[in-house]
């Protein structure tokens, strides 16, 4: 873990009414990577983001952003942050460039309206940028704030589930421009209800519920070791009862008799029982007319909810 | 200090104000105006001149007070209230700003407003009253100190207020009452012993005294005081501010 770019450690937060959001949070952000936060609803991945941006302030513990301690320097440490926030908040009246402009001088970086301009393109804002905002689609809305947060040049960016409410399309268009900045050398946070939007984007996962880090792990290798495959086999017939040269293969038997279901452990497919091409082998020795064949790995979201539910 | 953060807000608050012409200049210049009008040329003529100076221009240096104070206090409290309803002061709290950049900000463009429009009513009182001013600069002083002053008080106001109802509570019940009752009208040796002496602890008499001594050389306490009592109050309303940044006082959980 030499080169992490946020080291939080031992953060825990406890709010005024005794509710608390995060339970001795321990976690390494890597330069460059997209890093994923998921977690469900009030489980505390925005209050994270919150005490590491300055938002909050933790009851316990430290956060270094870049070797900055975020409260003793954070001059230093906000500087290299830009934050995408999750409420779409904006100065109604103002327009898009000066919003934009605002926020770069609010970060104690000159004008410097090239940037602005690319900032504004790259995000297929510039036809806009006289416009009030109060004039603008919420999908555009979602851009100007992510334009802000890219005004002063950030090297960590935030994005507290930035497409929330955002059209498929556009979707698809942010995780673009999202990769456009990891190419670029930003290291990039972001939280995230769509688990769908972890596994197309992020390079490492981290699971958060209760507050507390429950898990963090490469993502391939997280689906790898958690994900399971599931064959399910259609038949001609309905089955009254399992043939005995299908015994030993853990099968499971929809109620119509008529669907047989086998998981194996994607990594060893051939250990144990022979796997897929043994069952099939079976299958064909018992008579058994089969209809089709589908398989299905299971996904984050599985493995998510799995999760969950277990340490819940 | 970084001077872009304080410029970006600064100008940012004056192009509200731009936005907002007809609300905050224009609106607070008619108003005030009506004051020279009634109390001025038509009563103003019947009443006794007050210390050699007549009831007319008597009440021109408080009643720009009076709109000083309350322009101050609202401006600057929705300057900031705003940012804190709608929720985009989560930008002002993860900026790499300190407490002291954001206040000159906020505070210095409400302040900036204040003067401005002082001056205004100042130059449109002239039209109803014959008057000139005795000590321009200690004027100019006055006129700046008070608005910073009140400018933070509004600041202060603003990150306290949870809703628009407490936003309008301090100028309406606070500052309006205690400028009325402070001599913008008379002078306080007009009252009975009793209050005379009770008056001495409302701060806004000091303001209006010494104000109105910058343009007439006459004055209820003495000018020194007044000075006092304003640069007293500017230390206690930074203070506050300081301690608010510091404890994240109704901006930070």
């Amino acid at each position: 873990m030499s080169d992490s770019i946020i080291r939080i450690e031992g953060l825990s937060k406890t709010f005024a009414g005794g509710f608390q959001a995060l339970r001795q949070v321990d976690l390494s952000i890597q330069r460059g990577e997209i890093f994923a936060l998921l977690g469900p609803n009030g489980a505390g991945k925005t209050t994270l983001i919150s005490a590491v941006c300055g938002l909050v302030s933790p009851t316990q513990g430290t956060v270094w952003v870049d070797g900055f301690d975020n409260v003793k320097a954070y001059r230093a440490a906000r500087e290299r942050i830009g934050l995408v926030p999750q409420e779409l908040t904006n100065e109604a009246f103002e327009t898009v460039w000066n919003t934009v402009s605002f926020s770069r001088g609010l970060f104690g970086k000159p004008p410097n309206p090239k940037h602005i301009e690319r900032v504004l393109r790259s995000l297929t804002l510039w036809e806009k940028r006289n416009n009030r905002l109060i004039t603008l689609s919420g999908g555009m809305k979602r851009r100007v704030l992510i334009a802000k947060a890219l005004s002063h040049e950030p090297r960590i960016l935030f994005l507290d589930e930035p497409t929330a409410g955002v059209d498929v399309e556009l979707r698809r268009e942010m995780w673009n421009v999202v990769r456009e900045l990891r190419d670029q050398g930003v290291t990039i946070i972001l939280t995230t209800h769509y688990i769908e939007e972890a596994e197309e984007m992020a390079d490492r996962i981290g699971v958060i519920n209760h507050g507390e880090i429950v898990l963090v792990e490469e993502k391939n290798v997280l689906i790898e070791k958690l994900g399971r495959k599931q064959l399910t086999v259609q038949l001609f017939e309905p089955l009254e009862a399992l043939p005995p040269e299908l015994a030993t293969f853990a099968l499971i038997q929809n109620e119509a008799g008529d669907e047989l279901i086998y998981s194996y452990e994607s990594a060893i497919q051939k250990a144990g029982d022979g796997g897929i091409s043994a069952l099939l082998g079976a299958l064909n020795k018992a008579g058994v007319g089969v209809k089709d064949l589908h398989t299905r790995q299971s996904s984050l979201e599985d493995i998510f909810v799995d999760l969950v539910k277990e340490r819940a | 200090m970084n001077v872009y953060p304080v410029r970006a807000i600064y100008m940012a608050e004056m192009m509200r104000t731009r936005r907002t012409l007809l609300q905050s200049v224009v609106s607070p210049v008619i108003s005030t105006s009506l004051y020279f009008v009634v109390f001025g040329a038509a009563i103003g003529s019947r009443i006794d001149e007050i210390g050699g100076v007549s009831y007319g221009a008597f009440i021109v240096p408080g009643l720009i007070m009076l709109m000083l104070l309350t322009q101050s206090v609202s401006n600057a409290s929705f300057g900031i209230f705003f940012p804190k309803f709608s929720g985009s002061i989560y930008e002002l709290l993860s900026a790499p700003i300190s407490f002291l950049e954001i206040v000159i900000g906020y505070v210095g463009a409400a302040a900036t407003k204040s003067v401005v429009l002082g001056l205004i009513i100042l130059a449109t009182a002239r039209l109803f009253v014959p008057m000139e001013v005795a000590h321009p600069v200690w004027m100019l002083l006055f006129l700046l100190l008070t608005a910073v002053t009140f400018s933070m008080l509004g600041f202060i106001i603003g990150i306290w207020a949870d809703g628009f109802d407490k936003l309008q509570l301090v100028p309406l019940l606070v500052i309006t009452p205690l400028t009325f009752l402070g001599g913008s009208f008379y002078s306080i040796d007009m009252l009975p012993p009793f209050w005379q002496g009770v008056t001495l602890f409302n701060p806004v008499v000091y303001l209006v005294s010494g104000f109105r001594w910058s343009f007439y050389g006459i004055s209820d306490v003495s000018m020194v005081a007044s000075l006092a009592m304003i640069l007293l109050f500017l230390l206690v309303c930074l203070a506050t501010i300081a301690w608010i940044f510091r404890t994240g006082y109704r901006l930070k959980p």
